[in-house]
């Protein structure tokens, strides 16, 4: 059994008990426990069920890498699936679950599935999205989605805070071992911004663990006196918890702080996620164990034997009483002597190596440990907990020399450097067949916007297997990135290596049955098998071969399966590693929560809302409110018990009939000003603006230089040579933008400046054939029609408030547009709502704004156009001027496709029974085309409800329309049916322009 | 007119957090574009404000008296609310004969202040700007962006900074800085 061992545990605090859950049992563990050595001391080394066969699964690393030992955390709003035992920090209180079991974690239905193996090769997915089709529906699909995935989604509405960070440094270096603390050490010097960051809670990494010697010191007592010491250094930031998660281009690296795992609900923002800006990346990022590919390897108690030794030596936890060590490397050697010095028994090594030697084995032989060269494990066994192992001879096909019961077995296939954060932005990787891994290529990195290279690698992530190599490396990798002369490294020593042997499946010869049984990817269940069958089926890439088994796509993205595998693929394809490749490293390193990408962006802060001056009124009188653009508009006002047809209703016959009041503040201002402003709006607009004269207003169109359609509006002459121009909502910012996009690239010598003004003011809209009455009550301006007609402006006070007043309308009614500072906006909007009262004023939203426009036949930027309609499409040839030269968008129009009489264009529809028509109907022709699609020949733009004539109205562009008055066209619904509609004038109100010219 | 009648986006809302921070009292702002190099326009800042023509990414005086440099054409001044008006219209009659542009901003923007020992941090974040005190001392004008709205602060002092943004994204920037404030979020990278 696993239990926790009387003294050691470098990490623990014994002395502080720690109370937690697992699957609802209360369980202790002590402070500096990981959830996983927490679980082991308790003898709890069932952790989960895997992915597709629900095997019984135990912890197998004691790191980032871990595949098995996943868990539901939290419960509530805060659970959250899929964290791994090995990286959770145990604190009081924790909850955490197993996944992916039914109905129990000892008792699991779906283990069936195992059984089934056979029926779930390689490529399932693939072979049952094949045919018949109605099988993957009915029959595949629910059964996979009940038995397969991991943990349960979690429940919205997490309560903590997630945020980013943004940072600029010269150098971030990533990893906390030895090699990042050497090479920021070197940083140090130089006086450079450093940030050195450790995704453990602890410094040091495995030198602390593995008994290397620095500088004639423990390592353990180094790296708390380089930490004590970089501390010191007002250039350099130490961070733990801290993962490098993605390197990027131009020197832009993400980094996951975990700030309160470890200590839930105390105050503080959960993750925060670092965005960090560096001139030159060190990635320090250490190495990984391989596990090894023998039948049964997946079974609870068979460990990394760097995992074992961390337990025990960390932790003070012993995996079980007898642990058998398997091993193609000298490393694993110091499990063995970890474990005897725990004083656990040791039945065996078992070497692959057919000759071993060196200081490490003679060390294991003289404590007595049995040493079997040669050798191999032929099958492990136990089920829910390893019972024995049988031993083979390595070079055989795994005939039983022998049976040796134990309760764990540690494995060690060799190490491969972590490389991810190198190669994300594509740094190439050399095969060492020192090594039997993959390593950078110095000569081939990743490289900035110069050319230039800004990331290296330091220590063991480099490919240096030697403590003092990796010193070593370090300390130049900094200097080449600083620019600097490498000053001498810390010296180091460990215990000599001899040389490991490629094992890629154990024994050698293992037939059908044992390669079915030895896994490759534990999380995802692929097998040695598995990748055999798809080469076998013709799968060569690497890449493809991943998909096709789904061999590490799971949540720890292949870290202990992808050299293991593509070393599989190799030999099964008969073709060296480096040949195969391996497939893309891409961020995160591990994952990382989506709260912490999301950051501030949730809740109230998940985009900005924009709010107009007036907004408060509208949120107290029953505004219903609609998105335009990132303001919120109100649609309309309801009263109490109204519908919003109904408050639409009524708002436009009031309007109509006495006094509207619309909140015009969000349509764009921009003051255009210089001795060339009328020149640069001739260009901008259709029409002619320069000849405007000051107190006047025009409307305009303005195209881009494809001709189509970008916005209209009106603008105001204010004096010779400034003009303010009105846009739509939606077109302030962009047509700001698109001004001075051809004022700086263009046309940079004309004298022009523009200023966005939108929001220096509120715009009120005060409607209707009482309008002037009411401005004439609130006093200080004259307002009479020879004061100020239609299409003119003046500025004075109005209620004691300072106003610009421009007589323009957009509803055909009488109408004032007054702007007033946006500080004031709400005081003028209140005084006309109380002075506006005896003729019973009402506010009208945005619905009852389009309905009044349409029956006034006026075209709405975004309805009548949608990017591909010019001003000629809608008739509007009275605001293209023929006397200019040129304006943006006036050759475009002169193509043979703009000239073309078959252009559709617009029209009013007034339905035969006075129905509404749907928007975007389109008006049926005879026929089909080639695609067999019914043909068209026109579509409705925009269409309402008309509470002053009592039915449907609508516009539409439709092929040769004006030419066809009178006729009558089919529009199709979307339940097939059609319905009939005749093309009249737009223009259905006061055509004659009487009402707004009072 | 009466200050009844002044609303300014938040009405001055404020919080306090480890970094506490309130909407300041109207404030009167100019744009201003035009040759920055030019003496006259050199003058009529200095008589708008009282302060001389910033250097490139400078504000010279503050929020009661200053001028910040905004692009290379480009200004931002900040008067007296009570004179705002006044003070427009005899910048644009100084810069009458010259190819300017002159406008009265005074309600387009709110304006905080902020103050803290862990100001930096707090702004981090939410804006990619360089914090650094080296980077952006005191005076150094940011115009950047906070969140996902555009958004201008220099530092007055260390533990006193002032921002503005549009006032139509006055409550977005609010409900920003006041999660990014929040004790307990205190990240001890530019102040310890």
């Amino acid at each position: 059994m696993s239990t926790r061992l009387a003294t050691g545990g470098t990490r623990l605090n014994r002395a502080r008990q720690v109370e937690f859950t697992f699957n609802g049992k209360r369980l202790h563990g002590f402070e500096g426990d990981t959830l996983a050595s927490a679980l082991l001391a308790n003898d709890q080394l069932l952790m989960g069920r895997s992915f597709k066969y629900h095997r019984p699964r135990g912890v197998v690393a004691s790191g980032a890498e871990e595949p098995n030992a996943l868990v539901g955390l939290g419960e509530g709003t805060r659970f959250e699936p899929n964290q791994r035992a090995t990286t959770t920090e145990l604190f009081h209180g924790l909850i955490a679950e197993s996944q992916n079991h039914w109905p129990s974690l000892d008792f699991d239905i779906g283990a069936i599935n195992s059984k089934l193996s056979r029926f779930l090769p390689a490529g399932f997915y693939y072979k049952t999205f094949m045919a018949p089709r109605a099988a993957w529906k009915h029959l595949f699909e629910p059964i996979i989605r009940k038995s397969a995935g991991l943990g349960r989604p979690t429940e919205p509405g997490d309560p903590d805070r997630y945020e980013h960070f943004h940072i600029h440094l010269d150098l971030l270096i990533v990893g906390g071992g030895i090699a990042g603390l050497q090479a920021a050490l070197v940083a140090a010097e130089t006086g450079r911004k450093v940030l050195l960051i450790e995704q453990e809670a602890h410094w040091g990494g495995r030198a602390v663990v593995d008994g290397v010697k620095i500088e004639g010191k423990t390592a353990a007592e180094w790296v708390a006196e380089t930490v004590e010491k970089l501390t010191e250094y007002p250039n350099v930031a130490l961070r733990t918890r801290f993962m490098g998660s993605g390197v990027y281009d131009h020197g832009y690296a993400l980094a996951y702080e975990r700030v309160s795992d470890h200590a839930p609900a105390t105050g503080g923002p959960r993750h925060r996620l670092w965005r960090i800006r560096t001139g030159q990346i060190i990635t320090a990022t250490g190495a990984l164990e391989r596990p090894l590919s023998f039948a049964g390897n997946d079974t609870p108690g068979v460990m990394l034997a760097s995992a074992v030794r961390d337990y025990v030596e960390s932790y003070g936890v012993s995996p079980g009483d007898r642990t058998v060590v398997v091993t193609n490397n000298d490393d694993a050697y110091r499990t063995a002597l970890s474990l005897h010095q725990a004083g656990l028994t040791v039945p065996a090594v078992i070497d692959a190596r057919a000759m071993v030697n060196g200081p490490l084995v003679e060390a294991v032989k003289a404590a007595g440990i049995r040493v079997e060269t040669g050798k191999g494990i032929a099958s492990a066994s136990g089920g829910k907990r390893l019972k024995s192992v049988d031993i083979c001879a390595q070079a055989g096909e795994g005939a039983v020399l022998e049976s040796i019961a134990c309760d764990a077995l540690a494995m060690s296939g060799g190490w491969s450097p972590v490389v991810h954060l190198w190669s994300h932005c594509g740094g190439k990787l050399l095969w060492s067949n020192d090594y039997f891994h993959f390593h950078p290529d110095e000569t081939r990195f990743p490289t900035d916007d110069k050319g230039a290279q800004y990331v290296r690698t330091a220590g063991i992530a480099s490919g240096a297997m030697r403590s003092a190599d990796v010193l070593e490396n370090a300390a130049q990798s900094a200097a080449a990135a600083l620019g600097v002369t490498a000053p001498k490294a810390a010296s180091a020593t460990d215990d000599d290596e001899g040389p490991m042997a490629p094992v890629w499946v154990m024994p050698q010869g293992a037939g059908k049955a044992k390669k079915s049984k030895m896994w490759l990817d534990f999380q995802n269940d692929v097998k040695v098998s598995d990748v055999e069958l798809a080469a076998q089926e013709g799968y060569k890439s690497v890449e493809h071969t991943k998909r096709y088994t789904t061999l590490g796509m799971a949540t720890d993205q292949g870290k202990l399966s992808n050299i293991n595998g593509l070393a599989v693929l190799s030999q099964a394809l008969n073709q060296p590693i480096p040949e195969t490749g391996t497939t893309t490293f891409r961020p995160p390193y591990t994952p990382i929560s989506l709260a912490s990408i999301a950051g501030p962006a949730r809740g109230n802060t998940f985009q900005p809302l924009r709010k107009t001056p007036i907004q408060s009124w509208h949120d107290a009188h029953g505004a219903d409110y609609e998105p335009v653009g990132q303001w919120r508009r109100p649609f309309c006002y309801k009263k109490p018990g109204e519908t919003r047809e109904e408050a639409v209703s009524r708002e436009v016959r009031n309007t109509r009939e006495s006094l509207g009041l619309l909140d015009a503040s969000t349509l764009g201002k921009i003051l255009v000003k210089g001795p060339d402003a009328g020149k640069f709006l001739d260009m901008l607009y259709t029409n002619m603006m320069s000849t405007l004269k000051p107190g006047k207003c025009r409307y305009g169109l303005m195209c881009n230089e494809n001709g189509f359609l970008i916005d209209d509006g009106v603008v105001a002459k204010l004096s010779e040579n400034s003009y303010l121009v009105h846009t739509t909502t939606g077109g302030a910012d962009h047509i700001h933008a698109h001004m001075e996009d051809w004022l700086q690239c263009e046309w940079w010598d004309w004298q022009v400046y523009t200023a966005n003004l939108t929001e220096a003011y509120a715009q009120i809209a005060v409607v209707g054939p009482n309008a002037r009455k009411l401005l004439e009550k609130l006093g200080g301006l004259d307002v009479s029609k020879e004061a100020l007609p239609f299409m003119g402006w003046v500025e004075g006070e109005l209620a004691g408030l300072p106003v610009r007043a421009y007589r323009i309308s957009f509803s055909g009614e009488l109408s004032y547009e007054l702007a007033v500072p946006a500080n004031q906006g709400l005081a003028l909007w209140k005084t006309l709502v109380d002075q506006g009262a005896e003729w019973g004023i009402s506010p009208y939203g945005t619905e009852a704004l389009h309905i009044l426009r349409a029956e006034k036949g006026f075209i709405m930027i975004g309805d009548e156009t949608d990017g591909t309609v010019i001003p000629q499409d809608l008739n509007l040839h009275w605001a293209i001027s023929k006397k200019k030269e040129d304006f943006l968008g006036k050759r475009a129009q002169e193509r043979s496709h703009m000239a073309d009489p078959d252009r559709w264009k617009l029209v009013g529809l007034q339905t035969l029974d006075g129905s509404t028509l749907p928007d975007g109907a389109y008006a049926l022709d005879e026929g089909a085309n080639e695609n067999g699609q019914r043909n068209t020949q026109g579509r409705v733009t925009s269409t309402y409800h008309s509470p002053t004539f009592g039915r449907g109205i609508a516009m539409g562009l439709v092929r040769h329309g004006p030419d066809r008055m009178g006729e009558v066209l089919k529009f199709n619904k979307v339940d097939g049916s059609t319905i009939e509609a005749k093309l009249v004038d737009p223009v259905l109100y006061d055509p004659e322009g009487e009402k707004q010219n009072v | 007119m009466s200050e009844a009648r002044l609303h300014t986006p938040l009405g001055g809302a404020g919080f306090k957090g480890y970094v506490s921070f309130t909407e300041v009292a109207p404030t009167g702002m100019i744009a201003l574009r035009g040759d920055l190099a030019n003496a006259t326009v050199a003058e009529a800042v200095e008589a708008a404000t009282g302060q001389g023509m910033p250097a490139a990414r400078r504000i010279e005086g503050g929020l009661d008296g200053g001028a910040a440099w905004a692009s290379p054409d480009e200004l931002l001044l900040f008067v007296p609310q009570a004179e705002a008006a006044e003070r427009t219209a005899a910048l644009a009659e100084a810069l009458a004969t010259q190819h300017a542009l002159v406008a009265d901003v005074s309600d387009m923007r709110a304006a905080f202040t902020l103050k803290g020992a862990h100001l930096r941090d707090m702004l981090a974040k939410l804006t990619p700007a360089d914090l650094s005190p080296e980077t952006l001392p005191s005076g150094e004008f940011r115009r950047t962006h906070l969140g996902q709205i555009a958004a201008a602060f220099w530092f007055e002092a260390e533990e006193t900074a002032h921002l503005i943004c549009f006032r139509s994204v006055a409550d977005y920037a609010f409900d920003l800085l006041k999660e990014a404030s929040e004790p307990g979020g205190e990240v001890g990278y530019f102040s310890i």
